[in-house]
C-alpha cells in the first residue's frame, strides 16, 4: 500500500527551479535512503512535503494516503500523520520543552478523537519515552531546543516523533552531530517505531546510519532530481566510490 | 508555561469575539449626566462622606477645570465630551449587604460569567475578592478572616468613613491631585476602588484580589486604590478587569497609590482585558491609568505586574518612587495590542534613596494595524549613590500593519549610578511558525506557544491562578491575527 507518492515534482525558489521532476514512491512498512551531495535538494524535498510557505510546487502531484497533499496547511499534514525530523531544529525561547511536548501530544490525541492525557499521565509517559532516548529530565525542563547541543537537538526531534506516532517519517540528516552512541540510540529509537503500517525516509551523507537503520530502498539525489535507486548495496557503493561516477554514468 | 488546549477550545468556542461583551439587566441608581459641582456633591452624599472629602474632592474638581489634556502619548482619539457622561452609577439595593445570599442574583450570575470566585469553593481558593460593580462595592469575602490579622481589606468609600485618619494621611500623597488631567479629575469624582492596610509585621495570609468592571452605559469609571503596608509587612494584591462590550467608548480613569514602609513589600498585579473595540476599532475602553507606589522605607520594595490585553487606548505608566535607601522598584509588563489598539504604556522608576534598585522587563506585542509603544523613565537624582537600573524593552511584531515604539528617558544625576538598558525588536519568526505546525499545532496555537514564551520572563511574576487566565488571554486578543 502507497503511503506518499510524489509524483513529477517541479518547485523553484526565486526562480531558481530546485526540484526538477522528481519522483518517489513510499509504502507502507518501507524504509527509505536519500544520499546526495550538498545542494541537491534534500532538505527543500522534505520542506515541500511538510508544506513550508514558500516551498509550493511549480508542477507535479504529491498524494498522502490517497489525499492531495497540496493543498493541505503544514499542521493538517502533521495530522494526517507526517513527520519531519528537522535538519536544523528551531529554538523557541521561553517555551518549556515539557509543555510543548505535552501540547503537542495532546492536540494529537485530540485529533485522533482519543482522551487526552492529564498532566500527571503525560509526565509518566513522556518519561518512559524519554528514557529509551536517553533524555534526562533536566533536559525537559529547558527550553525547546534553546541552548541544546546539536546532539540533543537531535534526539529531541526523534523524541517528538516517538510521541506523535507518525505514518510516515523524514528525517532530514539526524545523523550529523551524533557521536557513534547517540547515534546508536537515536537509530534504535527510530527502528523500535518502526512497523508494517509506517514508513521512514531517512536523508544521510553517510553509510553509517544505514548500519543502524536498515533501508530498504536507497535513492541517490542530485541537481533536483533522483538519478539512481537501488538497495542497500547502492549506499555501501557510495560509500566507497562517492557519488561522482554515479553522476558520470547519468551524463 | 504554554497555551493549554482549553485555551485552544475557549478561543474556538467563543463565537462572540469578546467573550465579557455582555451587559446585565439590573435597575441602576444614577446620577444625571455630566460634571459640575452639585455631580460631586451629589456623589460625596451618596457616599455618605465626611466634609473633609467633599472640600479635598471640589478642590481637585476645581483645579482640573484648569489644566489641559495631556497630548505626548502616542495614541490618537476624538475629543472627550467630559459633559457627556454619567459619573455615578449603582446597582439599587434597599438596604446594607451582609452576606453574598443578599447580593442581586443577577449580579451574582454576571460574575460567575466573569468567572469571579466568590462562591464558597472559590473562597477555598484563598482569593479575597472586593468586586466593584461600577461604581458601588457590592460583595467583600473574607473580610473578618483578614481582620482577625489585623489587616483591613475594604471598599475606598467605607474606608473613608471608617478609617478617616489612614486615608486622609496617604490619600494623593504618592499620586498628586494634578499629576496630571486624569488624576485631578479622578480625585474630583471617584466613586470606588479599593483600601487596603497591612499593620506592622503582617504577613497578608492570602492574595487580595479586586475584579472591577464597566456596566453601565456611558459610565466612566473612577476608581481610586490605596494601599498602605507598615513596616515588614507583605501583600499581593491582584486586579483583573473586563468591561461588557459596545459601541460606544467609555473611559476609565482610575488612580492606584501604595506606600511601602521599612522592609516591607507590595506585588500589584494586573490582568487587564477591558473591551478592546472591534476590528476596526469601533467602540472600546479608554484606559488612562496613573499608578504610583512610593518605597518610602528602607529596604521596601514594590512590584508591578501587568498583562495588558484590552482597551481600546492604554495610557498607563505604573511607577516606583525609591525614597528610601536600598529600596527596589520593579516592573514587568505584558501589552498586547491587535487588530485598531493602541497602547502607549511603561513606567517610571524615581532613584532617590542610596543603593535603590529598579529592574524593568517590559515585552510589547503587536498584531492588526495596532500601534504599541513603551514609554519609560529612569531618573537617578543627586541623593541616589550607587543607583542601578536594568531595563529590558522586547517588541514582537505579528504581521505587517502594525508598530511598535520604544521611547526611554534616562536621567542620570549620579556619576557612580549604573544604568544599562537593552532593547529589541522581531517579528515572529516564520522558522518557528513552521516547526510548531509541522508537529500538528494550528497557526493560532503556535502563535500563543511563541508568544507566551516571549513574555515567559514576565508571566513567571504573576501569581499562579493569574497566569493561567492571563495566558488563556493572550490566545484570545491575538485571534484572527495569523494565518
Ligand atoms: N530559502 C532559500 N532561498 C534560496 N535558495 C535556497 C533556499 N533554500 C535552499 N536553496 C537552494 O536550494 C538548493 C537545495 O538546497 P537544500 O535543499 O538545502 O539541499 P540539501 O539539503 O540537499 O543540501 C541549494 O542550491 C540551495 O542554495
Ligand atoms: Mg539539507
Amino acid at each position: 500500500m502507497p503511503i506518499l507518492e510524489i509524483k513529477n515534482a517541479e518547485l523553484s525558489i526565486d526562480n531558481k527551479k530546485i526540484l526538477k521532476r522528481l519522483s518517489l514512491n513510499v509504502n507502507e512498512g518501507e524504509t527509505h535512503a536519500i544520499m546526495g551531495p550538498n545542494g541537491s535538494g534534500k532538505s527543500t524535498l522534505s520542506y515541500m512535503l511538510a508544506g513550508r510557505d514558500g516551498y509550493e510546487l511549480d508542477n507535479g502531484s504529491i498524494t498522502f494516503d490517497n489525499i492531495d497533499l497540496t493543498q493541505l496547511s503544514p499542521d493538517e499534514r502533521s495530522n494526517l500523520g507526517l513527520f519531519l525530523a528537522f535538519q536544523y531544529p528551531v529554538e523557541l525561547p521561553g517555551v518549556s520543552s515539557t509543555n510543548f511536548l505535552r501540547e503537542i501530544f495532546n492536540s494529537r490525541k485530540k485529533h485522533l478523537g482519543e482522551i487526552e492525557l492529564s498532566h500527571l499521565d503525560f509526565i509518566k509517559h513522556l518519561r518512559k519515552v524519554a528514557e529509551n532516548l536517553s533524555i534526562k529530565d533536566e533536559m525537559l525542563k529547558r527550553y525547546v531546543n534553546f541552548g541544546f547541543s546539536g546532539g540533543e537537538k537531535k534526539r529531541f526531534e526523534i523524541l517528538q516523533m516517538a510521541l506523535l506516532n507518525p505514518k510516515i517519517s523524514v528525517l532530514d540528516e539526524t545523523d550529523s552531530g551524533l557521536d557513534v552512541d547517540a547515534l546508536k540510540i537515536v537509530s534504535e529509537g527510530v527502528n523500535n517505531l518502526k512497523n508494517k503500517n509506517n514508513a521512514v525516509v531517512v536523508i544521510t551523507h553517510y553509510q553509517r546510519l544505514l548500519d543502524y537503520i536498515k533501508p530498504d530502498i536507497v535513492h541517490i539525489m542530485s541537481d533536483g532530481k533522483i538519478i539512481k535507486s537501488g538497495d542497500a548495496d547502492l549506499a555501501l557503493y557510495v560509500e566507497k566510490n562517492g557519488y561522482s561516477e554515479i553522476l558520470n554514468e547519468k551524463n | 508555561m504554554v497555551a493549554t488546549t482549553e485555551t485552544i477550545n475557549q478561543v474556538k468556542t467563543t463565537t462572540d469575539k469578546y467573550k465579557y461583551g455582555f451587559s446585565t439587566e439590573i435597575e441602576v441608581d444614577k446620577a444625571p449626566k455630566g460634571l459640575n459641582e452639585d455631580i460631586i456633591r451629589f456623589i460625596s452624599k451618596k457616599k455618605d462622606e465626611p466634609k473633609w472629602m467633599l472640600d479635598w474632592r471640589l478642590e481637585a474638581f476645581k483645579k482640573w477645570k484648569r489644566m489641559e489634556k495631556p497630548n505626548w502619548a502616542k495614541v490618537s482619539f476624538p475629543d472627550i465630551d467630559f459633559q457627556d457622561i454619567y459619573y455615578y452609577a449603582a446597582p439599587k439595593s434597599k438596604k446594607k449587604l451582609n452576606s453574598l445570599d443578599e447580593v442581586d442574583p443577577e449580579l451574582l450570575k454576571t460574575y460567575e460569567k466573569l468567572g469571579i470566585p466568590l462562591n464558597e469553593q472559590k473562597m477555598l481558593a484563598g482569593v479575597a475578592v472586593d468586586a466593584v460593580f461600577d461604581s458601588v462595592s457590592v460583595a467583600t469575602t473574607f473580610r473578618e478572616k483578614l481582620s482577625e490579622v489585623g489587616v483591613i481589606f475594604c471598599p475606598i468609600s467605607e474606608a473613608i468613613k471608617n478609617h478617616p485618619d489612614l486615608v486622609k494621611k496617604y490619600i494623593g500623597s504618592v499620586v498628586p491631585v494634578t499629576d496630571n488631567y486624569y488624576t485631578a479629575l479622578n480625585s474630583a469624582v471617584f466613586t470606588d476602588g479599593s483600601f487596603v492596610y497591612i499593620p506592622k509585621g503582617v504577613k497578608c495570609p492570602m492574595e487580595l484580589s479586586t475584579y472591577f468592571r464597566i456596566n453601565e452605559k456611558n459610565t466612566g469609571q473612577f476608581e481610586r486604590t490605596l494601599i498602605v503596608v507598615e513596616d515588614e509587612g507583605y501583600v499581593s494584591y491582584l486586579e483583573g478587569c473586563t468591561a461588557p462590550q459596545r459601541d460606544e467608548n467609555q473611559l476609565h480613569a482610575a488612580v492606584v497609590e501604595l506606600v511601602a514602609m521599612n522592609k516591607s513589600q507590595i506585588k500589584y498585579s494586573t490582568v487587564q482585558n477591558w473591551y478592546p473595540g472591534d476590528e476596526q476599532g469601533k467602540g472600546g475602553i479608554y484606559n488612562f491609568v496613573t499608578k504610583r507606589g512610593k518605597c518610602l522605607g528602607e529596604n521596601s520594595k514594590i512590584s508591578w505586574t501587568q498583562v495588558e490585553t484590552g482597551s481600546s487606548i492604554t495610557w498607563k505608566y505604573p511607577s516606583c518612587i525609591l525614597m528610601g535607601d536600598n529600596s527596589i522598584g520593579e516592573f514587568y509588563s505584558v501589552a498586547i495590542t491587535n487588530n485598531a489598539q493602541q497602547a502607549d504604556t511603561g513606567t517610571k522608576m524615581i532613584h532617590i534613596g542610596k543603593n535603590t534598585k529598579s529592574t524593568i522587563i517590559s515585552k510589547g506585542i503587536s498584531a492588526g494595524k495596532s500601534q504599541n509603544t513603551y514609554r519609560g523613565q529612569v531618573q537617578i537624582q543627586k541623593s541616589a549613590k550607587n543607583a542601578r537600573n536594568f531595563t529590558q524593552c522586547d517588541s514582537l511584531l505579528i504581521g505587517d500593519t502594525c508598530s511598535a515604539h520604544t521611547v526611554p528617558y534616562i536621567n542620570q544625576h549620579v556619576s557612580n549610578a549604573k544604568v544599562e538598558h537593552e532593547a529589541t525588536t522581531s517579528k515572529i519568526s516564520e522558522d518557528q511558525l513552521f516547526y510548531c505546525m509541522q508537529r500538528g499545532l494550528d497557526a493560532e496555537q503556535a502563535t500563543s506557544i511563541i508568544v507566551n514564551g516571549f513574555c515567559k520572563e514576565v508571566m513567571k511574576e504573576l501569581p499562579m491562578e493569574f497566569a493561567v487566565e492571563a495566558q488563556k488571554l493572550i490566545g484570545i486578543s491575538l485571534e484572527g491575527s495569523v494565518g
